[in-house]
């Protein structure tokens, strides 16, 4: 019998078909919204993750961080090479490691590009560099202590399109920011778009090129001995820190941290991006839903008539229902089909454009089947939900009443 | 009661259209026995429609009882009398009512749908039924594409899906030409031969005369029979 009343409900969707279509159109528009936000959003996120490369949990991270005080007048105190020898003491430190990563305009063969320069530090840290951040040749080979006037340079820098003019090989000559280099080596693919786009070269080089004051420093990465604890390293280098900053307890002017915690950061602040956007993509969703539902009640109001005619002719209320729950819940259903192709077509396609044009991996999609099966499931509930009220009011229709509506 | 298949007994129906009370029915009483074919005849305003729709079991009174096969259906949900309806009376409607997305095939085996029965069966008698009202060429043709005796008679198939024990016809001739009107009442009356209970509502006396017996209503009662 059900499959007589889908049979029923088609007939009379294809009898309005301009309606039918302008009111899935709004549930396309919100399924599509979905799928692709979320798709979108979840590539974002594994993209980030990227970022972060494979880090481990025996390191943590000492960067700077904004002191206190009036918004504006807060200034950075760079970590030092104090700092850093002080760090390398703390019991429970394997080896540490003091980094610069520095903004800078690279040019080759007459073409100029904006990219990070970070630096290598000599000796075991090199060692701890290179293995946090797989750091390995593709060509040429890694930089060495002693390295001058050396730079190697991340995979995407190396490619044919890198947007540097000829492609940079190894042997090639480089200018950062105003001084050349010869490039040593090309790395290997890392799947990060920061560490891919990366120029590193070591650290005497970076400090003068790039006028860094001899102290300071960006970021100390530190390993941790194997059989330490590591959130109890964390709290003694935190210790360390205040007393050589000379800062009280939750007055921190920089942070240690585990990559793990900073990717947690990252990832909630993400997640609030993605939940701004999925509250956005659900009203969307919504407005589509109403408009299913005043669909529906034109739709039992125009056939008043018909309803009393079925009701006289022995249509329970419950088969009048059923009837207008089925049509709602086929323009939702068919509508979040439609909906889930096009946001997962409008997905793939930004990120198809933003790697061909802009190159970057931070664009990128990433659909799960649950997400489509959710959506198109979703929009079916969400039909059948919005269609309920008007096939109510369907089914409570007293058939001399209903009979005797003209159109 | 023996025989009876239909009887109001003393029935009012009062609507309360805003301040005023109308009654359309003043305690109409009348029984209608088994293959008896009864033409109910009155001026407008004389109840003939309420009184169709008591008979129909479209609605139910406001005071008194219907009895329908010696049940009294007065006080039954909608659901319940939609049920009676569809089983035991088949409705044909002074403009047609046929349903104009459905095909004559698919408007005739729509009764036989809202009483579960399956699918073979619906198209099997929907057809066996086309084909006695002489439209079997025409049974996939929408409304639209019948002429209004077509209509008519495909709406006599309908009434006959379910095979019910009364046929209700409310002015069945009254948007047809007379010659048209004429072929309708025929089978009517053909139907009536084989046995069904035929109740006609018409104010032509010229249509009424194919009747065994008229109730003159006026006034929400039955003033006469002939």
């Amino acid at each position: 019998m059900l499959k007589d009343y889908f049979i029923f409900s088609v007939k009379n969707l294809r009898n309005r078909k301009l309606r039918s279509w302008l009111t899935m159109i709004g549930i396309i528009i919100g399924i599509t919204a979905v799928v692709s936000l979320i798709g979108m959003g979840q590539g974002l996120k594994t993209a980030i993750s990227l970022q972060f490369g494979d880090l481990g949990t025996d390191k943590l991270a000492v960067q700077a961080s904004g002191g206190f005080g009036p918004p504006g007048t807060a200034v950075v105190k760079p970590l030092t090479k104090d700092n850093l020898e002080k760090v390398k003491k703390v019991s429970g430190v394997k080896i540490a490691a003091g980094r610069l990563i520095k903004p800078g305009k690279i040019e080759h063969d007459d073409h100029a590009g904006f990219g990070y320069a970070a630096s290598m530090p000599d000796g075991d840290a090199r060692k701890l560099i290179e293995e946090a951040q797989n750091l390995e040749a593709e060509s040429g080979r890694l930089l060495k202590d002693g390295d001058k006037g050396k730079v190697m340079l991340g995979s995407n820098l190396g490619e044919q399109d890198a947007g540097l003019g000829k492609q940079i090989v190894v042997g090639s000559k480089v200018l950062i920011e105003g001084g050349e280099f010869e490039v040593v080596g090309i790395l290997k693919k890392l799947g990060s778009f920061i560490l891919d786009n990366v120029v590193f070269m070591n650290e005497e080089d970076l400090r003068e090129t790039l006028d860094v004051p001899q102290e300071d420093y960006d970021i100390i990465v530190i390993q941790v001995q194997q059989n330490a604890d590591i959130a109890e390293v964390q709290q003694r280098v935190e210790k360390v820190m205040r007393s050589e900053r000379d800062v009280k307890e939750g007055e921190e002017d920089f942070t240690v941290q585990t990559p793990q915690a900073l990717l947690g950061q990252v990832n909630s602040i993400l997640f609030g991006v993605q939940l701004f956007v999925y509250i956005i993509a659900g009203i969307s969703i919504l407005v589509g839903g109403i408009g299913i539902m005043n669909t529906m009640f034109t739709s039992v109001l125009e056939r008043t008539k018909e309803i009393g005619i079925m009701k006289s002719i022995g249509a329970r209320n419950s088969s009048v229902f059923s009837l207008f729950f089925i049509e709602s819940g086929m323009i939702g259903s068919i509508g979040g089909i439609i909906g889930a192709v096009f946001g997962v077509l409008f997905a793939l396609g930004l990120a198809f454009i933003g790697k061909s044009l802009l190159g970057s991996d931070l664009i990128r999609a990433e659909i799960s089947p649950w997400l489509v099966i959710g959506s198109v499931l979703g929009s079916f509930a969400l039909g059948s939900l919005f269609g309920i009220l008007p096939a109510i009011k369907a089914a409570k229709l007293s058939p001399v009443d209903a009979l005797r509506y003209a159109k | 009661m023996k025989g009876t298949i239909i009887k109001l007994d003393n029935v009012w129906k009062i609507y309360q259209m805003g301040e005023v009370k109308v009654e359309a029915l003043r305690g109409l009483s009348l029984e209608i026995k088994k293959g008896e074919f009864v033409a109910i005849m009155g001026p407008s305003g004389s109840g003939k429609s309420t009184a169709v729709n008591m008979i129909g079991c479209l609605d139910v009174p406001t005071k008194g009882h219907i009895y329908l096969d010696q049940h009294d259906i007065s006080k039954l949900s909608e659901s319940d009398l939609a049920q009676i309806r569809g089983r035991k009376i088949g409705f044909i409607f002074q403009q047609f009512n046929l349903i104009n997305t459905l095909t004559a095939l698919e408007n005739v085996a729509l009764p036989m749908l809202f009483q579960n029965t399956d699918r073979e069966t619906r198209l099997k008698t929907a057809n066996r039924l086309l084909e006695l009202v002489e439209l079997g060429e025409r049974m996939n043709h929408k409304p639209n594409e019948l002429s209004g005796g077509q209509q008519q008679r495909v709406a006599i198939a309908r009434s006959l899906s379910n095979d019910p024990e009364v046929v209700l016809a409310d002015e069945p001739t009254g948007n047809l030409d007379s010659k048209t009107g004429e072929i309708v009442i025929n089978f009517l009356g053909k139907l009536n031969k084989e046995g069904k209970t035929i109740i006609m509502v018409t104010h032509d006396a010229n249509v009424a005369r194919h009747a065994q017996r008229i109730e003159h209503l006026k006034d929400g009662r039955v003033v006469k029979r002939s």
